[in-house]
């Protein structure tokens, strides 16, 4: 079902361009108007099909969105009315009479803000979550939602099928939560969006450490929210990926192997992207207070903004993530903010922090605690503990690239000694 | 719609309490149920006597199984329920994150399943 619209408007590049551009949107409107997921995407993929037959004939009409709307809400009302599926919905038949002008394109914007918050609910779980708005905010198919997330398409339609339940049974309204709720579940959405970006930008296994359609997934997700909600954290959390992003073509070398911040090629980093980042953040920190998403894109913007590493401010960084933590006083903060000490000042000041963390039973089997560890450790000279430091890290590290770079450092390291 | 809210919370929170606390508590819940019957959402509800008053029922191959306690040991003990009228699941969930031992304890938001017309 998918496929079908796409390759059959290949013959009709404008239709084939609408669907890419405004499937979404026609979707998005559909269920509200429907109210259910699965007659809406049966009445959206109908109402592109009539288009392709319809519209080279009699023309395209003055507003093909709005035609779209309307063509797929008769569709899903026909639908509903043959009957086969008359029991399942006949709870809609009453929305369905209030709504019958509401066809009309006005409210399509909040449609979408209504998807992308009942796709990243809190009563669905994350991995639900994440799959819902893949497949329906990106418009993604079910097998490529599935190889994105490394998963069997069967085990991820499951799923989708399961969230849908859920939405359709427990009574999941699809609507943007008022004001009082918003700011409750705004932070949700973005984490949300943000793990499919780091689902991208950053394997948790395997070897493929980009993956460049997820991240920029993520980011175009973004954007479109910020349009919508322009919150502070919105656009700081683009701005951040933005920034991150830019580095991609940076960090790894023709092996699939890791390249440090440090030792990067910056004139590889996406300048482009770097000036979109930093817009985006000046808007971001023009409203208070500062959400982490802001401070953290603050610190990649300092990264950024660095012509050579030994330029970098890390005055500035250690006094972010100075700032981070008190918002969120979490040893992974902590960890970054001895990091920046120890780059501010030596690296004694920076392992005399991390010290500091040894009480903390979840840090000892993070595998960059034990890396930065042993990272300050050789800068300090003291080789000897800094093999045992990276031997420890390695023990922890799942990802093919980051364990590769241990073992450089190590073997680097075992030689010198 | 109709949700159940289910209550739970470890006894042994309850049985540690002062008398006043407990008072408080259960002065807390009559408050709350009064606020949700003004607004309408509340259909019927009831709190429970603890675990060490459970019978456990079962029926197996025609006969009937009677044993002490509740069905499971599980950290949290059923201790309660509500039956809301909710507009929908936030609504439903907004009400819930209200009740007192949601503090505490956990409230656990079910929908209700209607049972089919008598054939």
């Amino acid at each position: 079902m998918d496929g079908s619209v796409q390759s059959m408007s290949s013959d009709y590049p404008a239709i084939g361009q609408l669907y890419h551009q405004h499937s979404r949107q026609v979707l998005a409107t559909l269920i509200r108007l429907l109210g259910d997921f699965e007659l809406a995407e049966e009445a959206m993929q109908e109402a592109f099909a009539a288009a392709v037959r319809q519209w080279p004939e009699e023309g395209h009409p003055d507003n093909p969105v709005a035609w779209l709307i309307r063509a797929g809400h008769h569709k899903g009302i026909d639908h509903i009315r043959r009957g086969q599926t008359a029991r399942r919905y006949s709870h809609l038949m009453a929305v369905d009479e209030e709504n019958s002008e509401a066809a009309a394109p006005e409210g399509i914007e909040d449609d979408q803000l209504r998807l992308l918050f009942i796709c990243c609910h809190p009563a669905l779980s994350l991995d639900a979550r994440v799959a819902l708005t893949l497949r329906e905010m990106c418009g993604l198919t079910t097998e490529q939602v599935a190889s994105a997330l490394l998963q069997k398409p069967a085990t991820l339609a499951q799923r989708i099928v399961r969230a849908k339940k859920k939405i359709r049974e427990a009574g999941i309204p699809y609507e943007v939560p008022e004001p009082r709720q918003l700011a409750e579940r705004l932070p949700g959405v973005l984490r949300v969006i943000y793990l499919v970006f780091n689902e991208g930008y950053s394997r948790s296994d395997g070897d493929a450490l980009v993956d460049v359609s997820l991240s920029g997934e993520a980011i175009r997700l973004a954007e479109v929210l910020a349009k919508l909600l322009p919150e502070g954290e919105v656009f700081g959390l683009l701005s951040l990926m933005l920034l991150h992003d830019s580095r991609r073509s940076a960090r790894e070398d023709e092996q699939g192997d890791l390249i440090t911040l440090e030792d990067q090629d910056r004139s590889r980093w996406d300048q482009k992207q770097i000036e979109l980042g930093l817009k985006w953040l000046e808007q971001a920190l023009a409203r208070t207070p500062a959400s982490p998403y802001t401070l953290q894109a603050s610190i990649a913007a300092v990264h950024a903004q660095a012509r050579r590493a030994e330029d970098t401010d890390w005055r500035r960084i250690a006094r972010l993530y100075d700032a981070l933590y008190r918002q969120h006083p979490s040893p992974v903060i902590a960890l970054n903010h001895a990091v920046a000490v120890a780059m501010r000042d030596e690296p004694e000041a920076g392992l005399a922090l991390l010290d500091g963390l040894l009480g903390n039973k979840e840090i000892l089997t993070y595998h960059l605690f034990h890396a930065a560890r042993a990272d300050l450790l050789r800068r300090a000279g003291d080789f000897e503990s800094a093999i045992v430091a990276y031997q420890r890290a390695l023990e922890l590290a799942t990802q093919g690239p980051e364990r590769r770079f241990l073992k450089r450092r190590l073997q680097s390291l075992s030689g010198g000694v | 719609m109709k949700y159940v809210a289910l209550v739970y919370y470890q006894e042994s929170i309850i049985n540690a309490m002062t008398d006043q606390e407990w008072h408080d508590l259960n002065q807390e819940c009559v408050a709350g149920v009064e606020r949700l019957t003004e607004q309408g959402n509340y259909v019927t509800g009831q709190p429970l006597q603890p675990t060490d008053t459970a019978t456990t029922v079962q029926v197996r191959n025609g006969e009937v199984l009677i044993s002490d306690g509740p069905f499971a040991e599980t950290k949290e003990q059923l201790a309660g329920f509500y039956l809301l009228e909710a507009r929908d699941l936030n609504e439903a969930l907004h009400l819930a994150s209200r009740i007192p031992p949601a503090r505490f304890g956990s409230i656990e938001v079910r929908p209700v399943r209607e049972l089919p017309p008598k054939d």
